[in-house]
């Protein structure tokens, strides 16, 4: 029987279909696959973050004046009566005062946009330490990351739109900067802000590149994004029944459509009790843009504190240099353009150096677990401390404030710590790693602790274990670790010295540093004897065979274990 | 690839007997576990009433917005403007998070959980089909007999490249005003300028600043110009009095200061900030952006931080009423280096 419902559907389809074929569509894609991870969610937060940022913009645009105009307020804001400001910031006065939801439509968005950023982060992260990345996506990674940056653009132009002091700063802050580029920064300062600093042109110029140009090429690419991930197919975690060649999960339609389309209602809630509870950005306290004016204790959105640490942690003394008359400000280029150059390069080319490294030309579509990749986790976490610590050193002010340490050696430690904290990082990341590994593997040989404690005829106390079944076992042992690279010899058989040998040179050398210590998979043949053995001191000493560097406290505890298998027949039920 | 046996692998080995396989297979997927709601006929008309009653938390969200929209005007203080976007937040919150949380429920609870594969293909083209698409490009060009024709060829390459540059000329023409970046070295101080009080534009009388105190300064002619923000951008100024005994001046300086009164710039030559921040004791002048600190006793220069230049000093004296006056205009360019800033 078929309800009215259905009928109406069954005829639009059909009128639709006729014109447009889109029946073959819908049938590939209605039931597409996906798999289903928590971590999967963190795109989903950016592009559902995306969608709220439109709205709340639009919104915000029917009522703000990009305008550098000066007048005098006249709003309902007792503390501002009669002071001259630009029509940008009385307009945002206006929304947040006068508008009945304005102000909340100002929160969302900028709180909207903070967790835009923060949800493109760590989506990068997931994307990272799973080494996602890989061959096909390589080219999906880059789009990402041109994302990453695009965000970064987009937030900074909104935040400079009221037009009130701290923005206003903010804006000064990238005029030095712009100015201290060699050769053209001075003249890419004026086409800036149309002349010198801060002029009448900026805030309507802005105002396009923040509600035109930017959001339409951050949809764009958006686009090809997701459709990148369609023509893909989602990447799955490990597991069994999981390999390259298939995607395990939930029909797009009815799971994913509801899952993903109530996740966005989710995220929109969440914003809107943030907007609602936690104040952002009160331009009204802090006034309109005067260049004489600025707060101790400022603080730019969280995504631009790495610049401003990176700009306070560099020694200015001897850091400029004149060559021929002309002037090197490297107390400014190095912080603000070098740095953040290296770190962001780094991240866009990574999967580019690791495929140079590996020679890896497959497919892959099932993730890395982060600690079966030692070198590219602990790299990773490097990075990342680099950037925290340059983060961190952007509130140091604050920092030392509210810890009553002297400011001067405050920043002296950020200095050191900048170059110290990743090498520390990546040491006890790999390590940290390595260690899991040996977990996996001690876990696979010994089975789970049962906290049962048994006695032997002979007196001898042991623990109970209880193996891991195929699943658990498979997710633990279905890795192939890398291994450095060999290299043909430099010259032939008949002594002539091969093209390419250099490359090749660098190539092991590289993949050395990434490889050389590893962790093998459980075989069959180690479990069995593990198992067989099943008295305990055996174990022992093989487990010590052919481990020429192996670090402390890595063998399995052989001698006071035993495996309890699986059906439950415990050989040694008698001794209970 | 081969195994470099002389590196370091790390794994701690058992034993074996080499006849077992090298590696684990996989077993395959893992058995399906029931939910609640899939065995228990009561759990599943729970799981239903829970969604209904989340999307009926959304409707009375929507409808709680709405009246505080009607009810709650934004005002004219701070509390009353918490106090509407708390309500018409509040609203919107759990408009949104109602629909949210029953779809998740319901998709959680009662959609089929039972996890399917699909197969994945290579995303490379079969060989057949790249060498037609090769031969129809092939075929296109010979066509088109692009080859051949080399000068018909440069004219296109040609047209193509200028056809852009009228857009791009008067783009880069007129986004900058008049590209005068010499302008980055004056600003409107000149001689006789008074200092004037910031943001009042009184003027200063030399009589009036005691010994101890710092004043923030702009000249007193700056409304006459067409855009004074941009000319006050430059012009700022701080100007402390000390004890001349601790005032430490450079040769060719000694008459700029007037009785232990000192004028100089506040734009920081770091990247621009407004040094503001000024500590009476140790004379030092702090920067809030990137902590650059400037010892106005002895010629502004940099104690710390990132900056790399000292300050610039605005010379200064008295005219004939008592009011305190500049010499000239800075005598090097304000505010943060630039590429040309010493030609
Ligand atoms: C693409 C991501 C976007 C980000 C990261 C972003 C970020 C921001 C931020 C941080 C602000 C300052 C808000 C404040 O505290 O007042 C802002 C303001 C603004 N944004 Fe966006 N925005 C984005 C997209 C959009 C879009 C698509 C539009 C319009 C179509 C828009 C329109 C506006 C307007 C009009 C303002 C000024 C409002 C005011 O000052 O009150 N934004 N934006
Ligand atoms: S602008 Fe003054 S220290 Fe950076």
């Amino acid at each position: 029987m078929t309800t009215t419902i259905e009928r109406g559907a069954a005829a639009g389809a059909d009128y639709l279909d006729q014109r447009t074929g889109i029946g073959a569509a819908v049938k590939s894609f209605a039931r597409k696959v996906f798999p289903d991870h928590w971590s999967f969610l963190l795109g989903e937060v950016a592009l559902y973050s995306f969608v709220v940022l439109l709205i709340s913009g639009v919104f915000l645009t029917l009522f703000f004046v990009p305008s550098m105009a000066e007048i005098h307020y006249e709003g309902p804001w007792a503390a501002m009566q009669g002071v001259e400001m630009s029509e940008a910031y009385a307009s945002t006065l206006r929304l947040s005062f006068e508008v009945r939801g304005g102000l909340l439509m100002r929160q969302v968005h900028h709180w909207a946009a903070l967790i835009f950023m923060a949800s493109i982060v760590t989506h990068m992260m997931r994307v990272f330490f799973t080494g996602a990345f890989r061959k096909p996506r390589e080219l999906n990674w880059l789009v990402g990351f041109v994302l990453m940056i695009l965000g970064l653009a987009a937030g900074f132009s909104g935040y400079s739109l009221p037009d009130d002091v701290l923005s206003g700063n903010g804006l000064r802050i990238t005029d030095g900067v712009v100015r201290a580029i060699p050769i053209i920064g001075s003249y890419l300062s004026y086409f800036i802000f149309g002349g010198e600093f801060p002029g009448q042109d900026l805030i309507p110029r802005l105002f396009t590149v923040h509600v035109l140009l930017v959001p339409a090429l951050i949809l764009a690419l958006i686009v090809v994004h997701l459709l990148m991930v369609v023509i893909h197919k989602h990447t799955q975690y490990p597991g069994s029944g999981r390999t390259d060649q298939n995607v395990v999960g939930f029909p797009l339609f009815p799971v994913y459509v509801a899952k993903a389309g109530g996740f966005f209602f989710i995220v929109f809630g969440v914003i809107a009790l943030m907007a609602a509870t936690m104040q952002i950005n009160p331009v009204w306290n802090y006034g309109p843009f005067d260049p004489s004016i600025v707060s101790a204790g400022a603080q730019p959105d969280w995504y631009m504190l790495f610049l401003e640490g990176s700009l306070r942690l560099m020694p200015g003394a001897g850091t400029e240099w004149v060559i021929g008359g002309y002037t090197l400000s490297l107390n400014v280029l190095i912080p603000a353009v070098v740095i953040p150059g290296i770190l962001f390069s780094l991240l866009a080319l990574y999967p580019f150096v690791e495929a140079f490294v590996t020679r890896d030309t497959g497919e892959h579509h099932v993730l890395d677990r982060p600690r079966n990749r030692p070198f590219r986790t602990a790299f990773g976490v490097a990075v990342l401390t680099a950037f925290f610590v340059l983060l961190v050193a952007g509130a140091n002010d604050l920092i030392a404030a509210h810890f009553y340490m002297s400011l001067n050696d405050l920043t002296r430690i950020f200095r050191v710590l900048f170059f110290v904290a990743p090498v520390v990082a990546f040491i006890l990341t790999k390590r940290i790693c390595l260690s899991l590994q040996r977990k996996d593997r001690e876990l696979v040989l010994h089975g789970h602790e049962t906290g049962r404690i048994v006695r032997f005829a002979h007196g001898e106390y042991i623990e109970v274990h209880r193996p891991l079944d195929e699943h658990e076992r498979w997710l633990r042992v279905a890795y192939e670790p890398e291994h450095p690279l060999e290299i043909a010899p430099p010259v032939d058989s008949r002594g002539v010295r091969r093209k390419g040998y250099r490359l090749d040179k660098v190539r092991q050398r590289m993949s050395q540093a990434f490889f050389e210590d590893r962790i093998e998979p459980v075989t069959p043949a180690e479990l069995a004897a593990a198992h067989s053995h099943g008295a305990h001191d055996e174990l022992e000493g093989g487990s010590h065979v052919a481990s020429p560097r192996e670090l402390e406290g890595s063998a399995p505890g052989g001698g006071r274990t035993i495996a309890e298998p699986a059906d439950g027949s415990t050989p040694d039920a008698r001794n209970r | 690839m081969t195994d470099h046996n002389s590196s370091t692998d790390l794994t701690p080995r058992g034993g074996g007997d080499g006849r077992l396989p090298a590696r684990f297979t996989d077993p395959g997927h893992a058995p399906h576990k029931l939910r609640r709601a899939d065995v228990d006929p009561d759990a599943n008309k729970r799981a239903e009433r829970q969604v209904v009653l989340l999307f009926g938390v959304s409707i009375l969200g929507t409808i709680g917005f709405l009246v505080a929209y009607a009810l709650v005007r934004p005002g004219e203080t701070i509390g009353s403007m918490r106090l509407s976007n708390l309500l018409l937040g509040l609203g919107l919150f759990l408009g949104m998070f109602g629909i949210g949380a029953a779809a998740v429920h319901w998709a959680k609870t009662l959609m089929n959980d039972h996890e399917v594969s699909q197969e994945r293909h290579t995303l490379i083209s079969s060989p057949e089909t790249r060498a037609a698409a090769v031969q129809d490009l092939k075929d296109g060009a010979a066509d088109s007999s692009i080859g051949r024709r080399g000068v018909l060829k440069g004219a296109m390459v040609s047209a193509l490249a200028l056809a852009p540059l009228s857009i791009a000329v008067p783009l880069i023409g007129e986004v900058g005003e008049d590209w005068d970046i010499s302008k980055f070295g004056r600003t409107i101080w000149a001689k006789g300028v008074r200092l004037a009080q910031d943001p009042s534009g009184r003027p200063i009388r030399a009589a009036e600043v005691t010994i101890g105190s710092a004043f923030h300064v702009i000249p007193d002619n700056l409304e006459e110009f067409e855009h004074p923000l941009d000319e006050k951008a430059k012009a700022i100024v701080l100007m402390v009095r000390m004890d001349p005994r601790d005032l430490k001046e450079a040769p060719g300086r000694e008459g700029w200061s007037y009785e232990g009164i000192v004028a100089y710039s506040k734009v920081c030559t770091h990247v621009g900030c407004p040094v503001a921040l000024y500590e009476q004791q140790t004379h030092h002048l702090l920067c809030p952006c990137h902590q650059s600190t400037f010892d106005l006793a002895d010629g502004a220069k940099v104690v710390f931080g990132p900056a790399n230049r000292p300050l610039p000093q605005l010379p200064i004296s008295v005219d004939d009423e008592g009011y305190l006056v500049a010499q000239s205009d800075f005598l090097e360019p304000v505010g943060p280096s630039y590429w040309e800033r010493l030609k």
